[in-house]
């Protein structure tokens, strides 16, 4: 079995619908955490680019980025849900369209 | 046709079909699931393109950590069911006609350019994982030496920056 004969363009396109469905979902939904896994879904799909164009060009570097961007998004997890968690106590919602305090 | 072809469509079909049902499902503990099963389509890509490292570090990383951080703070906040937000009556079709857009242009920009380089490089060089694991952590301990230090202190900062945070002060209980 040939594990090897899927073209690189095949993945690039998964990776742009993936991308663009997490775009999508941080614009029509208002739920902070559904927003917030939104996110997750695009770093999801450049992650899966970046794997993609290691494959190809035979390179570690790619894979390499992954990593980096894993640890970014679980640092961002942490910080974010934090800060929905504190936003959550003070307003007793995530709504995003609720977080308009500062507008005069 | 290939086999390897065939798992990757029934695998690329899930991973759309549960990206769409994040988009659509009305409960936050469905959506998180949507997410969880999406995140396992994709580690098997990842073992199919030959990156077993990364595979696992995708299911103990996000699929683990992250998502049963996310599915805490869901049950925390006791928000699982989502109401039916009033959004402005232009906002839906206006963010679906721009991601047909933002799709078109990726699809057909990345077509046009990587249409020459068909192929995916035929495994050899990157075959053997613990070859891969190898040359991956020399890589990150040589040339990444440094990305990979200040790595640790975000992490630490996160650390600190989500306990202070959340943190209540006594006396004043917001």
């Amino acid at each position: 079995m040939n594990f090897g004969s899927i073209p690189l363009t095949y993945y690039l396109v998964l990776s742009a619908a993936l991308f663009t469905m997490g775009a999508l979902g941080v614009l029509i939904r208002r739920n902070a955490l559904i927003i917030f896994m939104s996110v997750e879904l695009m770093l999801n799909a450049a992650n899966l680019a970046f794997v993609a164009f290691a494959r190809q060009y035979g390179v570690f570097t790619g894979q390499l980025f992954v990593f980096f961007v894993m640890t970014v998004a679980a640092a961002e997890v942490a910080v974010g849900l934090a800060l929905i968690v504190a936003i959550f106590r003070t307003k007793h919602s995530i709504d995003v369209d609720q977080m308009s305090s500062l507008k005069g | 046709m290939d086999l390897t072809l065939i798992l990757f469509i029934i695998l690329a079909v899930t991973a759309i079909a549960t990206a769409l049902g994040l988009l659509i499902s009305r409960n936050a503990v469905y959506a998180a699931l949507f997410l969880v099963m999406n995140f396992a389509c994709v580690a098997i890509f990842y073992l199919l393109l030959g990156a077993p490292f990364i595979a696992m570090a995708q299911v103990t990383v996000y699929a683990g950590a992250i998502m049963v951080l996310f599915l805490f703070v869901i049950m925390l906040l006791g928000a699982e069911k989502l109401p039916k937000g009033d959004v402005l009556p232009v906002q839906r079709p206006l963010a679906i006609g721009a991601a047909v857009i933002l799709l078109a242009e990726a699809v057909i920009l990345l077509v046009q350019r990587f249409q020459s380089t068909a192929m995916l490089q035929a495994p050899g060089t990157v075959e053997n994982s613990m070859d891969s694991l190898r040359e991956m952590s020399g890589l990150l301990f040589t040339e990444y030496l440094l990305p990979f230090e200040v790595t640790s202190i975000l992490l630490l900062v996160a650390m600190v920056g989500a306990i202070v945070l959340t943190k209540q002060e006594k006396g004043t209980r917001g």
